[in-house]
């Protein structure tokens, strides 16, 4: 058994915590960006596309996070390429928060009434005009709060990135556990930190809540 | 030529045989009431032209600009035809200059000024030059469907379209719009309008057409219409009113 001060552990954790995060950013940002496309698709007129979509987003909802990551992992590898688990951890998860974003928006965007859409086509605005001008900036109302909720899950999310030997928190803390012996104390302080990054996120999601619901009162 | 034709028009929905070839033929400046009962097909029909409704089978034209069954880029057609809705269906999030001015600088690529001053113009027009900055939330039935007739003459259509657009308002509201309505007319709009307002269809309308079971049944001036209708159906409906 190794000594470790406490300030060794924290700083250890602190930078599992700043792995987190990042990994955390980049799903949000990247899933935000592919889910973007994904809903678009979802919605379209074009058959082929809307079951497209379907299905990817009934494939990355209907399995479990890990599998996926291992899918990634492993079957990446297969294909003769060697992945860092780096590039494992933010594909899969990009691809995970992707589907559950879609699918968040899709319903925000069905949550506009149809008469917003026909007003706009009436007014001669393509499909892509009453979508940009009409009924995203609508549906965006809708979607805030729990596109800030899903959030806190892809914090949690990123802690199965640990099997592959991505070192964010999870990791940290099963290493720091085993050299030190304090399983316990040290996956507290675990939990501590992901508590630190997901509270402010659903208190985040409750304040836009309210704030929102008054605009929308005015 | 007619500055609407519509010819031998059907439309399915699934199994449901909605409109069974109807035609009808509506001159530049008519104004043109549709009656009929609940499910008879005056909603599909009014959806049709400016393309809502897909076609089954049939053609419709506007100014020159055709429609083909299976037909989906609705556009040309559109920038022809202007629709006002039973449910004003204003825009929520945009102010009620920001609902009339959108379409011009989308699509009809306008500059901001240049729209704002139409929006203005159409806006006074229907009275509601007052409430330019108002949301559409905060304003009576009237005034919305007032902003939503505003929203598609700003547009500058060859044809309105009116699907019971007091249908949704309090009986002391009805008024106001149909007062806009009237003036329309009287400055040569053509207009084509699904309506219960009877009083009203006789008034302004200068021919008014009868639709049963998915087809037009009669069509005549007011005065043949409500004074001496040949069908047993039209009779039967006009006396249900009470008219
Ligand atoms: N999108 C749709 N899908 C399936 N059936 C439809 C659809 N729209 C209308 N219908 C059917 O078509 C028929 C005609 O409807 P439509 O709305 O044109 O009638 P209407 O004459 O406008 O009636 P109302 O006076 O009640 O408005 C009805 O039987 C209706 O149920
Ligand atoms: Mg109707």
């Amino acid at each position: 058994m190794i000594e470790f001060s406490i300030w060794t552990i924290l700083q250890y954790l602190a930078q599992g915590l700043g792995w987190t995060l990042c990994l955390s950013l980049l799903a949000f940002v990247l899933g935000g960006a592919v889910g973007g496309g994904i809903l678009l698709a979802r919605i379209a007129t074009y058959p082929l596309l809307r079951v497209f979509a379907r299905g990817y987003i009934e494939f990355f909802q209907g399995t479990p996070l890990l599998m996926q990551l291992f899918m990634v992992f492993f079957g990446l590898s297969l294909l003769g390429r060697d992945v860092s688990p780096w590039v494992a951890a933010g594909f899969s998860l990009t691809l995970y928060s992707a589907a559950f974003l879609a699918e968040i928006w899709r319903g925000c965007v069905e949550a506009v009434d149809r008469g917003q859409w026909e007003a706009a086509a009436s007014l001669a605005m393509s499909r892509w005009e009453q979508l940009r001008h009409v009924i995203l900036p609508q549906a965006l109302r809708h979607a805030v709060t729990p596109t800030v909720g899903f959030s806190v899950q892809i914090v949690k999310g990123t802690a199965v990135t640990s099997i592959i030997g991505m070192t964010e928190l999870t990791k940290t803390g099963s290493i720091l556990a085993n050299a030190t012996l304090q399983p316990f104390t040290i996956f507290g302080m675990v939990g501590l930190g992901y508590f630190l990054l997901c509270y402010p996120l659903s208190r985040l999601a409750h304040y836009l809540e309210r704030k929102l619901n008054v605009l929308a009162a005015h | 030529m007619s500055l609407l034709r519509i010819d031998s028009v059907h439309k399915h929905f699934g199994s449901h045989h909605v409109l069974k070839g109807v035609d009808l033929k509506v001159e530049a400046g008519e104004v043109v009431a549709i009656i009929g009962r609940s499910g008879s097909g005056k909603s599909t029909l009014l959806r049709s032209i400016n393309g809502l409704e897909t076609l089954s089978d049939g053609l419709i034209e506007v100014d020159g600009e055709r429609l083909h069954a299976g037909q989906t880029d609705m556009r040309a057609l559109r920038l022809k035809v202007g629709m006002v809705f039973q449910q004003f269906n204003l825009f929520p999030h945009l102010s009620v200059v920001e609902n009339v001015m959108l379409a011009l600088g989308v699509v009809k690529k306008m500059a901001r000024s240049q729209a704002r001053e139409c929006a203005h113009a159409v806006l006074d027009k229907v009275g509601l030059s007052h409430k330019l900055d108002a949301r559409p939330g905060q304003l009576s039935g009237g005034q919305q469907q007032r902003v939503a007739i505003a929203r598609a003459l700003a547009m500058s259509p060859k044809v309105l379209l009116c699907d019971e657009i007091t249908s949704a308002l309090d009986p002391e509201l009805v008024s106001e719009v149909l007062a806009v309505v009237r003036q329309l007319a009287g400055e040569g709009m053509t207009l084509v309008m699904v309506t219960h307002e009877m009083r009203f269809a006789r008034e302004v309308g200068d021919k008014v057409v009868f639709m049963h079971e998915g087809r037009i049944h009669e069509q005549g001036t007011p005065e043949q219409m409500f004074g001496a209708p040949r069908s047993r159906e039209l009779a039967a409906f006009i006396g249900a009113l009470g008219g």
